[in-house]
C-alpha cells in the first residue's frame, strides 16, 4: 500500500533518538537515574534503530520487492 | 498519586508521536478509494508489518497496564497467558485455520461463518462481535482518560450549557478524537501502520523501565529472593487477607504453585482449569476467532503471508512477560525492600480527603485507638492499616510531624492496592526527563491503538455483515465506502459510551475475561466442529452458539468468587458454587460454555440436515480441501516447521520457568 512504513517509524525514532542524546550530553540537573545517564545510552539506541529503519526503507525504495 | 511533573522535553516526544499517527493517516488518505481499501486494506500489506500488528491489536490497556497488574498480584504464573494460551492458539491459527479464513476470500470472521453455515450464525456472530469491541475499545479509552487525568497539570472544569465536563472528559473526547481523525483518513491501513508504531514505541520505550527497575532491585535474583517474602506473607503487601500464605516459590515458580492445587497459588486456579480453561479454550477462541487480530492476518498480500502472520507474532509475543509481567514483579519485590522506599500505589484519594485525615490524625487521642481508626477510615473512604494508624497517631503525639509526614504516613497506611496504578509508579519512579516523555508516549500509544483496532475491525463488520448484508444491499461501493466512514464515527461515539460505562469498575482485566469468556468461549467450539466436521449444521451450529453463550451468562449468575458480594461479580440469581478467585471462575464459566456449545452443535447437527452440498464447502471445511502446497518455500519456512519450532521454544521457557 503506497507508503513504506519504515519512513515513518525511522523518521521518528530518528527525531526522538537525536531529541533525548541531545538531552542526555546537556544532562539538565534531575536527569539522571540510578547513576546512569540514561537519555544518552537509551537516545544513542533509538537514533541507530532509527536510522537503520531509513536505511532499510531507502534501499526498499530503490528495490521493489516483486508482487 | 501527586501529579507527574513534565518537562519540555517530554511533551514534544509527546506530540511528535501524536504528529506523525495523524500524519500517517494523511498520507495514506489518498491511496484509499473504495470500501475494501479502507476496510480490509484490499489484502495488499507486507508479512512483518501484520505480524507485529497482529500482536499490537492486543497490545492496549489489557496488556501493559493489566499484566503489571497481575505479575504483581500473580507473579510470573500470570506468563501463562503467553505460554500455555496465546503462543499455541497462535500457531494452530497459522498452521489449520488461516486457509480456510484466507482461502474462502471471506472478508470477516462473520463473512466466514456465512459461507459456512447461514446468516443466523453470521448475525449472531457479528452483533456479539460489535458490542465486544465497543467494549473492549471503551475499557482502553476509560484507561487513557483516567492516566491522563492524573498526569497531567491541567485541570479542566467547564460549564457547557447543561453539561459539566471535567478534566476526564476532556482527555476522553481529545483522545477519541486524535483516533477518529487517523482512522478517518487511512482506514484499516492506517490503524495497522500506527499498530506498527506503537509495538516499537511499546518495546523501545518499556525496557529502560525494565532494566532500571532490575537493577535497582539488584538483579533477576535479588528480586526472586524478595518476591519469597512476598509469597509467605503477601499481606504485607496487602495482596492477600491477613493469615494468608503460600509457599516461598508462589511468585517466582509458573507450573508448581498451579500443580499444588487452588489454595496454594495466588491466582486460585487449578491445573484443570489452567490448561483446559485458559490454554484451550479461552485462548484459542481469542487467538483463532477474533476478527480484531484475524483482520490483521487477512489484510496480508498472499496466502503464505496470512499464514505467517501469527508465526511472526509468535515470537516477540514468546518474550513480552519480560516486557509486561516483570514489571509487576519488580513492584512487589520492590515493597519488601525497606529502603527503597516504595508500596504499590493505592486507590487515588483526593487532596481534600487527605487534608481531612490530616486534621483527624492531628486531632486523635492516642489513648483511644479505635476512635481515631474509625475517624481516619471515614475521611479517606478506604480500607486502612489499623495498627500502622495507631503508630502514626502515637508519633505524632510523640513530637509533632509535619502535614506532609502525616499524608505520606497515611498514603503508607492505606490497606489496599489500585494495580492497574502499577506500571505508573515504576515509570515515575525511574524514568527521568526525557526517557518519561517516551514511556508516558508508548502507554498513550498502546490505549490509543486499542481504540483504532477495535473501530476498525467493528466498521468491518458492522457494515459487511449488518448494513450490506441485512438493510441495505447492492448498492455502488462508493456507498458502502462512505458508510464504512459513518460507522466509524458511530463506533467511537458508543466506545466514549462504555468508557463511561468501564469508569464504573476497578480492575479491567477481569471485566474483559468475562466478556470475553460469554461471547468467545463458545465461539471456538463452534468453529473446530464447523472447520473440520463436515456435518455441521447452520441449525446445529447457530443453536449451540447460542446456547454456549446463554449457558455463559447463566453460569455468571449462578457461581461467584470467594470474597464478592453477589451482583456484578456473579451470583446474582443464586449461589451454586463458590471459587477460589475470579480467574478461576472465568476459566470455568469458559470451560462450560465450550462443552455446552459443543455439545448442542454435535448433537443438533446429527438430528438436522446439512443444506451445503459438498461442493459448497470446499475450501471452508478441512476433509474437502486441498492441502496447500508450499513447495516453493525452503523445508525450514513451511508453516508446520515453523509453527513446531516456535512450540519447543515455548515449552523450553515453560520448563525453565517451572
Amino acid at each position: 500500500m503506497g507508503l513504506d512504513i519504515r519512513w515513518p517509524i525511522g523518521l521518528m525514532f530518528t527525531l526522538i533518538g537525536v531529541l533525548l542524546t541531545g538531552y542526555g550530553v546537556v544532562k539538565p540537573a534531575g536527569s539522571v537515574s540510578l547513576d546512569i545517564n540514561i537519555n544518552l545510552v537509551w537516545g544513542i539506541v533509538l537514533l541507530v534503530f532509527g536510522v537503520l529503519m531509513l536505511v532499510g526503507a531507502v534501499r526498499g525504495g530503490k528495490n521493489p520487492p516483486p508482487a | 498519586m501527586e501529579p507527574i511533573h513534565l518537562h519540555k522535553i517530554d511533551y514534544t516526544i509527546l506530540v511528535a508521536y501524536v504528529g506523525f499517527v495523524i500524519g500517517i493517516g494523511w498520507m495514506l488518505a489518498r491511496y484509499v478509494k473504495t470500501s475494501s481499501d479502507f476496510l480490509t486494506s484490499a489484502r495488499s500489506i507486507p508479512t512483518w508489518v501484520t505480524g507485529l500488528a497482529f500482536i499490537s491489536a492486543n497490545l492496549g490497556a489489557l496488556e501493559l497496564v493489566g499484566m503489571a497488574a497481575s505479575g504483581a498480584k500473580y507473579g510470573i504464573s500470570t506468563a501463562h497467558f503467553y505460554w500455555v494460551g496465546a503462543i499455541p492458539a497462535m500457531i494452530f491459527l497459522a498452521v489449520f485455520m488461516m486457509p480456510f479464513y484466507y482461502g474462502s476470500k471471506a472478508r470477516s470472521v462473520p463473512e466466514y461463518l456465512k459461507m459456512r453455515f447461514d446468516e443466523r450464525v453470521r448475525a449472531l456472530n457479528s452483533i456479539a462481535f460489535a458490542v465486544m469491541t465497543i467494549f473492549a475499545s471503551g475499557i482502553s479509552m476509560n484507561a487513557l482518560a483516567k492516566l491522563l487525568t492524573n498526569l497531567l497539570p491541567w485541570q479542566f472544569d467547564l460549564n457547557a450549557g447543561i453539561a459539566h465536563l471535567g478534566s476526564y472528559d476532556v482527555y476522553l473526547w481529545i483522545c477519541s478524537g486524535v483516533v477518529l481523525i487517523y482512522v478517518l483518513k487511512g482506514g484499516l491501513t492506517s490503524a495497522i501502520y500506527t499498530e506498527v508504531l506503537q509495538f516499537f514505541m511499546i518495546v523501545l520505550g518499556f525496557a529502560p523501565v525494565v532494566y532500571l527497575g532490575l537493577k535497582d532491585v539488584g538483579g533477576w535474583h535479588s528480586m526472586n529472593h524478595a518476591l519469597q517474602a512476598v509469597a509467605t506473607n503477601p499481606a504485607a503487601l496487602y495482596l492477600k487477607p491477613a493469615g494468608v500464605t503460600y509457599a516461598p516459590d508462589a511468585w517466582t515458580s509458573a507450573w508448581q504453585p498451579v500443580l499444588a492445587g487452588p489454595a496454594h497459588n495466588p491466582m486460585g486456579v487449578d491445573i484443570f482449569a489452567m490448561v483446559f480453561g485458559l490454554g484451550f479454550v479461552l485462548s484459542f477462541g481469542y487467538w483463532c476467532t477474533n476478527f480484531l487480530v484475524v483482520q490483521r492476518a487477512m489484510a496480508a498480500k498472499n496466502m503464505a503471508a496470512a499464514r505467517n502472520t501469527p508465526l511472526v507474532a509468535a515470537v516477540p509475543k514468546m518474550l513480552f512477560p519480560f516486557l509486561v509481567i516483570v514489571p509487576g514483579m519488580i513492584a512487589a519485590a520492590l515493597c519488601t525492600l525497606p529502603d527503597k522506599n516504595y508500596r504499590i500505589p493505592p486507590p487515588i484519594v483526593s487532596p481534600a480527603a487527605y487534608a481531612r485525615a490530616v486534621d483527624v490524625v492531628k486531632a486523635a487521642n492516642p489513648a483511644d485507638d479505635t476512635a481515631a481508626v474509625t475517624a481516619v477510615v471515614d475521611a479517606l473512604g478506604v480500607k486502612m492499616d489499623a495498627e500502622k494508624i495507631n503508630s502514626l497517631v502515637a508519633a505524632n503525639a510523640a513530637g509533632k510531624l509535619s502535614d506532609e509526614q502525616i499524608k505520606q504516613g497515611l498514603y503508607n497506611s492505606i490497606a489496599e492496592n489500585d494495580y492497574d496504578g502499577v506500571i505508573l509508579s515504576l515509570v515515575k519512579k525511574y524514568c527521568p526527563p526525557g526517557l518519561m516523555g517516551l514511556a508516558l508516549t508508548a502507554l498513550l500509544a498502546s490505549f490509543m491503538s486499542g481504540m483504532a483496532g477495535n473501530v476498525t475491525a467493528f466498521n468491518t463488520v458492522f457494515t459487511y455483515d449488518l448494513y450490506q448484508a441485512y438493510f441495505v444491499k447492492g448498492k455502488s461501493d462508493r456507498h458502502y465506502f462512505l458508510t464504512g466512514k459513518v460507522i466509524t464515527v458511530v463506533g467511537i461515539v458508543l466506545s466514549i459510551a462504555a468508557a463511561y460505562f468501564a469508569s464504573r469498575y476497578n480492575n479491567c482485566m477481569d471485566i474483559i475475561q468475562l466478556v470475553f469468556g460469554f461471547v468467545n468461549a463458545p465461539l471456538f467450539a463452534t468453529f473446530l466442529l464447523g472447520m473440520f466436521w463436515k456435518r455441521t449444521t447452520g441449525t446445529g451450529a447457530f443453536l449451540g452458539l447460542f446456547g454456549g453463550i446463554g449457558s455463559s451468562a447463566l453460569f455468571h449468575a449462578l457461581t461467584i468468587a470467594q470474597g464478592n458480594v453477589p451482583g456484578i461479580k456473579g451470583g446474582y440469581i443464586k449461589v451454586l458454587q463458590v471459587f477460589p478467585s475470579e480467574m478461576a471462575q472465568n476459566f470455568w464459566l469458559a470451560t462450560f460454555a465450550f462443552i455446552v456449545c459443543f455439545t448442542l452443535t454435535l448433537v443438533i447437527s446429527l438430528a438436522t440436515e446439512s443444506k451445503k452440498t459438498d461442493e459448497e464447502l470446499k475450501g471452508l471445511v478441512y476433509s474437502l480441501t486441498p492441502k496447500i502446497k508450499s513447495d516453493n518455500l525452503p523445508f525450514f519456512l513451511q508453516p508446520g516447521v515453523v509453527g513446531i519450532v516456535l512450540l519447543i521454544a515455548c515449552a523450553i521457557l515453560n520448563i525453565i520457568f517451572w
